[in-house]
């Protein structure tokens, strides 16, 4: 496998010639899913991909018709449909001996909440596709409204005063199918992002990758701040970065520090905290009691609770 | 005829499963399939066939089994699923996505009545309720046209003039359980009746985006390519059945089928097995001396609002039997069928067999006798049929 970040810095690398998001698609600044796209152009390589597209915000970057902002064959599907069309693209592929890789590119909304009986059907069914969740927390393309993995205390348009409810655990739940691969993707972190893109699309059966991604317009964050925003999210403990293995083998990629600091900043840098006063010390016990199930799971031995 | 005794539902299964292994040689076979009372034996037969290049998905609803069917029928496989009922509902999104995307599905709805309450008997509302999604929809009166039915509908939906997606009905019940001597030929001869489909613009590996956004201009253009393509159904289909015919010995039905008009003096219209009764009702009068005529009406979309007129001219009174209410209107069948006769006919509508009450020769005499004393058409009546 190639070094992630080109060795040939004379000539332009082919996902720079032919990119997966061509320039002109109309994604607002910094938005977090254009990055992960420009990303996993830059892992596919020369394998040949097809795209799935329920409703979200990148169905509407993608057109309109008849231009086409993706470098890839897309079908763009109902909003709860991606993991159901991509069975029917992965199986015919299969029929004809394609070595086509179909991957979905749904938002949180088409993952974790409309989309998810058809997500656990296929993932049950371990077809073969690659499910990727680029999660901005919140219903993006409707203009901001919770979704069930919008993290309590945050604002949206129809939780103005910040979110009641927890945010679900996609990736346990994915990891629950038993599928042959599920991990977490920080895009603040290069080298473990396109291993685990690469490694996503390589792997045959249904596989599932969840990336944190940066929603200026939402998060009501500065649009260059977005990777910061991640890089943030991975040190304090908030964004784990894992993978399993079969639903099995949990193996931890990328250790925080747990510092205050990074937390503090987190939440001081996105206006969608602001108004529940969501503080370090309410974030705090929802990070330990996850981190404390993470260990568990990933083999490692961790003191036994005193209780009071 | 000589043939198997088996329910439509079977044929149905055994249409699909030879469509299917006839695309051995393009792009092969892919299903989505979920169960539902009372089109279930369809869906579990083709379960257990085995088909050359061919794979069967048992997905968890309607709405996914549609989309498998979007997915393989946008990257060139033929594909087939069925349904019913609260089913064809919870489907309805992605039907009119595949309808809207031009992707040519064939789907056979075994037609039972929406709930709850809960009945699983026949009644067309639920078929009828995708009436203007874009698909093109037929209403079989017997298993053999069931089956006769999908093969022609696979050639017509595969069709470069038309590309649209087609569906068969048959009522719950009356044809799906009921076992009827069925011709099912051999696959050489399907074979040599559906080419392999060349599906233009599937997926492949240059970029493109299927179902992308449009601004209301380019809706426009969609919509009247659509529309366009519907009209193109009257000459394709015509094409297919004498193609049918040459393979397989016997015609297709008409889009309508009329019955003993000649000289008519009343008419009564309706869809699906009704018209069989409403046959046996037109020879008891004709004997009696009343000039009445029945027609079949088989295809409903697109709708032979032409023909219909053709065969209305001239005829004073119609009934028109509809298994299905839109409420707070009527028969939804007269709705359209009523544009179609003189202006001075009396169209009445009469809703019989609602809830999968069955419609037998007395009810259709009582329509009968409605219909030759009314000076004017009046409000749609409900008549009774159920016990």
């Amino acid at each position: 496998m190639s070094d992630p970040v080109s060795a040939d810095a004379t000539r332009p690398r082919q996902d720079r010639i032919e990119p997966l998001l061509r320039p002109g698609n109309s994604n607002c600044g910094g938005c977090g899913m254009s990055t992960a796209l420009q990303m996993l152009g830059r892992a596919v390589e020369g394998r040949r991909i097809q795209m799935v597209i329920p409703a979200c915000c990148a169905a509407v970057a993608a057109g309109p018709f008849p231009f086409s902002a993706m470098g890839v064959p897309v079908l763009l599907t109902t909003f709860a449909s991606a993991a159901a069309a991509a069975t029917g693209m992965s199986q015919v592929a299969r029929l004809n001996g394609e070595d086509t890789r179909v991957v979905c590119w749904a938002g949180d909304g088409g993952t974790y909440d409309i989309g998810l009986s058809t997500i656990s059907a296929a993932a049950e069914r371990n077809e073969d596709v690659l499910y990727v969740c680029y999660d901005n927390e919140i219903y993006g393309n409707t203009g901001g409204q919770r979704s069930s993995a919008t993290p309590a205390g945050a604002s949206t348009s129809n939780t103005p005063h910040g979110k009641l409810e927890q945010k679900k655990d996609i990736l346990g739940i994915l990891a629950a199918h038993r599928i042959p691969y599920a991990a977490t993707v920080s895009l603040a972190h290069l080298e473990d992002t396109l291993r685990k893109m690469r490694r996503a699309l390589d792997a045959r059966g249904f596989r599932f990758l969840h990336i944190l991604s940066p929603c200026p317009t939402g998060w009501k964050s500065e649009p260059a701040l977005g990777m910061e925003l991640v890089r943030l999210a991975v040190r304090s403990g908030l964004f784990p970065v894992v993978e399993v293995l079969d639903g099995r083998r949990l193996i931890v990629n990328i250790e925080p520090d747990f510092s205050e600091e990074a937390l503090e900043l987190y939440l001081s840098l996105q206006r969608r905290f602001q108004k529940s006063g969501l503080k370090v010390s309410d974030v705090r016990p929802s990070i330990e009691r996850q981190w404390r199930d993470l260990r568990t799971r990933s083999g490692r031995i961790v003191p036994a609770e005193r209780e009071v | 005829m000589a043939g198997q005794l088996i329910s439509a539902n079977h044929a149905a299964a055994m249409a699909a499963t030879l469509a299917g292994r006839a695309n051995r040689t393009g792009r092969g076979f892919c299903s989505g399939l979920y169960p539902i009372t009372p089109s279930t034996e369809c869906m579990e037969l083709l379960c257990n066939q085995e088909i050359e290049k061919g794979h069967v998905v048992r997905v968890e609803s309607e709405h996914s089994a549609m989309a498998v069917c979007i997915g393989a029928a946008a990257s060139g496989a033929r594909t087939f699923t069925t349904s019913s009922s609260n089913g064809i509902a919870y489907m309805a999104e992605n039907a009119v996505a595949a309808a809207l995307l031009r992707l040519p599905v064939v789907m056979v709805a075994t037609n039972r009545t929406l709930g709850p309450p809960w009945n699983v008997w026949a009644d067309h509302g639920d078929t009828l309720m995708l009436r203007d999604s874009g698909w093109v929809q037929f209403y079989c009166a017997d298993n053999q046209e069931v089956f006769d039915t999908v093969l022609c509908a696979y050639r017509l939906a595969e069709d470069r003039r038309v590309l649209l997606p087609v569906l068969v009905c048959q009522e719950a019940f009356v044809l799906s359980h009921t076992m009827a001597q069925t011709d099912i030929p051999s696959q050489a001869r399907v074979d040599r009746f559906l080419p392999p489909l060349a599906l233009p613009n599937r997926l492949g590996s240059s970029p493109r985006v299927m179902g992308a956004i449009d601004s209301p201009h380019v809706t426009e253009v969609h919509r009247a390519q659509h529309h366009e393509a519907m009209a193109r159904v009257w000459a394709v289909y015509q094409d297919l059945q004498g193609e049918f015919e040459r393979v397989f010995g016997r015609r297709p039905a008409d889009p309508v089928v009329p019955y003993r008009l000649e000289d008519a003096e009343a008419v009564i219209v309706s869809m699906g097995t009704i018209s069989a009764t409403v046959d046996r009702v037109v020879d008891a009068a004709r004997k009696r001396g009343v000039r009445l005529g029945s027609v079949r009406v088989r295809t409903f979309r697109p709708f032979p609002a032409e023909r219909l007129s053709q065969l209305f001219h001239g005829v004073q009174r119609i009934g028109v039997i509809d298994r299905d209410i839109s409420l707070g209107f009527g028969g939804v069948l007269w709705g359209e069928a009523r544009g179609q006769a003189d202006p001075a006919a009396v169209v009445q509508s009469y809703m019989v067999g609602l809830g999968g009450g069955d419609v037998r020769p007395e009810h259709v005499e009582t329509v009968l006798r409605d219909l030759l004393e009314r000076a004017a058409a009046g409000h749609p009546i409900l008549l009774e049929a159920g016990i």
